[in-house]
Parts: C-alpha cells; sequence; structure tokens
C-alpha cells in the first residue's frame, strides 16, 4: 500500500476517484504520459487494495476506497511520528537527572 | 526544543534525520551507552522498548524487543561496529525472531549516530543507509519523511471534502 501511494501520480490519480468514479480513458487524458502509463499507475491502486475497478460496456470505471485510504492515512501519521517522538523523548529525558542519579 | 530536519537520498539509499538538543553532547551519549535510558526513547508509550543486552563496544550484539498494545513481542539486534565516546557509534540494525535470530528477509541498516556540540548543545545526526533501493523505499514508503506528510495531507484534505 505504501508503494501504491509513494507516487504522485497514483496519488492524483487517487484523489480524483475518491471525489467520484472516472473511466480510465478520462483519466488518461488528465496527465501528460500515454494511456498504458495510467493504466498501469491504476492497477498498482488497484492491487494495494485502495481503489475498486468496474467494467460499463467498453469503458473501465475506477472508484477510491474510503476505508482502505483511511487506514494508509493512519499509519503513515503513525510511522511518521515515530522518529519526532523519539526525539521529543530524547529532549524531555536529558532535562530530567537520569534515572541512575534518582534511584541511587 | 528539538530542531529536526528530515531527508532522503535515493543515490545514495540513506536516510538522513537531524535534532538538536539543550544539553551537552555527554548528556546526549548517555541516553544511548545506558540501556535503561535507551529503552525509554526508543519506543513509544504505546509500544515500549526493552533492551535485554545491550553495551556500546564495538564487536557487540545489543538485542532487543517492542512490545505491542496487544503484547506481541518485535525483536531486533545491533551489531555495534564503531564506538567513539561520546562523539557517535555506528551499527547495522535487523529485524529478528524472538530468540533474536537475525530475519533475512527483512532489511538492514547501516546506522552511524553522531553528536556534535553547538552554541546551545548537542547536534545529533542520525543516518541510516540500506544495501537496496527497495529496502529503503519500504522504509521510505513507511512514512519517516516529508514525502508521506504530504501524502496524509492530501489524503485528509480528501477524507475531509
Amino acid at each position: 500500500m505504501f508503494h501504491a501511494l509513494a507516487d504522485r501520480t497514483r496519488r492524483d490519480i487517487l484523489r480524483r476517484v475518491l471525489a467520484g468514479e472516472h473511466s480510465v480513458t478520462t483519466l488518461a487524458a488528465k496527465y501528460d504520459m500515454s494511456f498504458a502509463a495510467v493504466q498501469k499507475h491504476v492497477a498498482v491502486l488497484e492491487r494495494a487494495g485502495l481503489i475498486s475497478k468496474r467494467r460499463a460496456g467498453r469503458e473501465a470505471l475506477a472508484s477510491g476506497d474510503v476505508e482502505a485510504v483511511r487506514s494508509v492515512g493512519s499509519m503513515l501519521t503513525e510511522l511518521e511520528s515515530l522518529w519526532r517522538g523519539r526525539i521529543a523523548r530524547i529532549d524531555e529525558l536529558i532535562a530530567q537527572p537520569t534515572a541512575t542519579e534518582r534511584n541511587q | 526544543m528539538p530542531v529536526t530536519d528530515v531527508k532522503h537520498d535515493m543515490n545514495d539509499l540513506t536516510l538522513t534525520i537531524v535534532a538538536e538538543f539543550a544539553a551537552p553532547v555527554s548528556r546526549v551519549w548517555d541516553v544511548y551507552a545506558d540501556p535503561r535510558q535507551l529503552e525509554r526513547v526508543f519506543g513509544p508509550p504505546t509500544f515500549p522498548a526493552t533492551f535485554v543486552d545491550h553495551s556500546l563496544t564495538p564487536g557487540s550484539r545489543s538485542t532487543y524487543y517492542m512490545t505491542s498494545p496487544e503484547g506481541e513481542k518485535h525483536a531486533g539486534i545491533w551489531d555495534i561496529k564503531t564506538v567513539t565516546e561520546p562523539s557517535g557509534f555506528t551499527f547495522e540494525d535487523a529485524f529478528s525472531d524472538a530468540d533474536f535470530n537475525v530475519t533475512a528477509d527483512l532489511p538492514v541498516s547501516q546506522n552511524s549516530y553522531a553528536f556534535t556540540a553547538t552554541d546551545g548543545g548537542t547536534r545529533a545526526t542520525y543516518v541510516s543507509t540500506y544495501a537496496t533501493a527497495e529496502a529503503l523505499q519500504q522504509v521510505l514508503d513507511m512514512g519517516v519523511v516529508e514525502g508521506a506528510t504530504s501524502a496524509i495531507n492530501q489524503i485528509d484534505d480528501l477524507l475531509a471534502a
């Protein structure tokens, strides 16, 4: 899932399909790249479970899975905060006497 | 008030985090040298770390595990390479099983932690280098860098819309 979101175009595609169902043809017209390249980005997002596709006649229609995206968002937030949290805890710890000093 | 900077370099396969602490270098060093202090800062309160063995001695292996809110233990090891007290140390970081046997298929990183004196205290520079782009991407994708912030903000905006 993280790999699916690591690309700017894929995040943009996801933004569009979360707002409403789009055909792959409509999406492809928005980007300065080939239809095949856009189709490939859509496939990565689909494999990651972030969007689903259905067929309507000759069109492939893509829409975003809000719940899946929400869970990725919360995981990213949690992981991003790990280093900042660690640094904040060091900052707090060094402002106090050490545990060893307190225990002695 | 630590000022932090987070950057990554896909060419060098490195992730660098810089923080400033209002304490002398020796005090920051002590946080890493003392396993009881290290475990207080290493994991978040909801995911505390326990260091079983830890000594900043070249050639030694530190062993630790982190306990999830559900009580699951995730273990890892540090193989300490070089130590220059109090200005820094280098080590290899790997995931392991519960008996501290290294898990081969998860990313291993080479790490360099350096502490230099500044006007107000200490600048800590944490550098992690990964063997392959895939391993680094795996970690970068996990949101440790600012790139993730824009993904999160975009997603937040979407969900609020």
